[in-house]
């Protein structure tokens, strides 16, 4: 996962990074995994400036849903933080650039509920739904999305 | 390239907030 150039550049760019490690530095494992309730590696936080947890990726995953689940973690905060514009454009570059990931459907349900959230407008629900008659029916992502067609 | 993991997941913390970016914090067991 880590030593992937595009994981490196993506963290770099997008997040300070800490590691603490169970073996190497265990204070400082067990003062953190408790106080945000991580007992198991791996496991990645993705948190805000404040350090406010957003997104987790608990277990090992491969290189393409490592990178995608880091993607949904920072669009996951600007969402949180009612930043629509930019949680909408992180959102679809995840269904864009890694289509195939696991993260990419609820990437996409996401997609679309963060425009409603800006305007109001239910249109991109409704296109969203459809969207999902398209593709990655089989997942629970398309279910929750059939509601809106 | 190689990710600038630091250990102090505390000053970390605090940079984070000086310089309002987000914090990917590792819980890691992975051979170093």
């Amino acid at each position: 996962m880590w030593p992937d150039e595009r994981v490196a550049r993506f963290v770099n760019d997008s997040f300070l990074a800490a590691r603490v490690h169970v073996r190497q530095n265990p204070e400082a494992f067990k003062q953190h995994s408790e106080r945000y309730k991580a007992p198991w590696t791996p496991t990645i936080l993705l948190l805000d400036a404040d350090g406010v947890e957003h997104h987790r990726i608990e277990g090992f995953l491969p290189t393409d849903d490592f990178l995608a689940q880091l993607m949904l973690g920072r669009a996951r905060i600007a969402f949180d933080q009612a930043h629509w514009a930019e949680a909408e454009r992180w959102f679809r570059e995840i269904v864009e650039q890694l289509p195939n990931s696991d993260a990419a459907p609820e990437a996409l349900y996401w997609a679309g509920v963060a425009p409603y959230k800006a305007t109001g407008n239910p249109v991109s629900l409704k296109a969203t739904g459809q969207a999902f008659k398209g593709r990655y029916q089989d997942t629970p992502w398309a279910k929750k999305a059939s509601v809106w067609t | 390239m190689k990710i600038d993991f630091r250990s102090d997941v505390d000053r970390v913390l605090q940079d984070a907030k000086a310089q309002q970016k987000p914090v990917l914090l590792d819980f890691s067991a992975a051979p170093m």
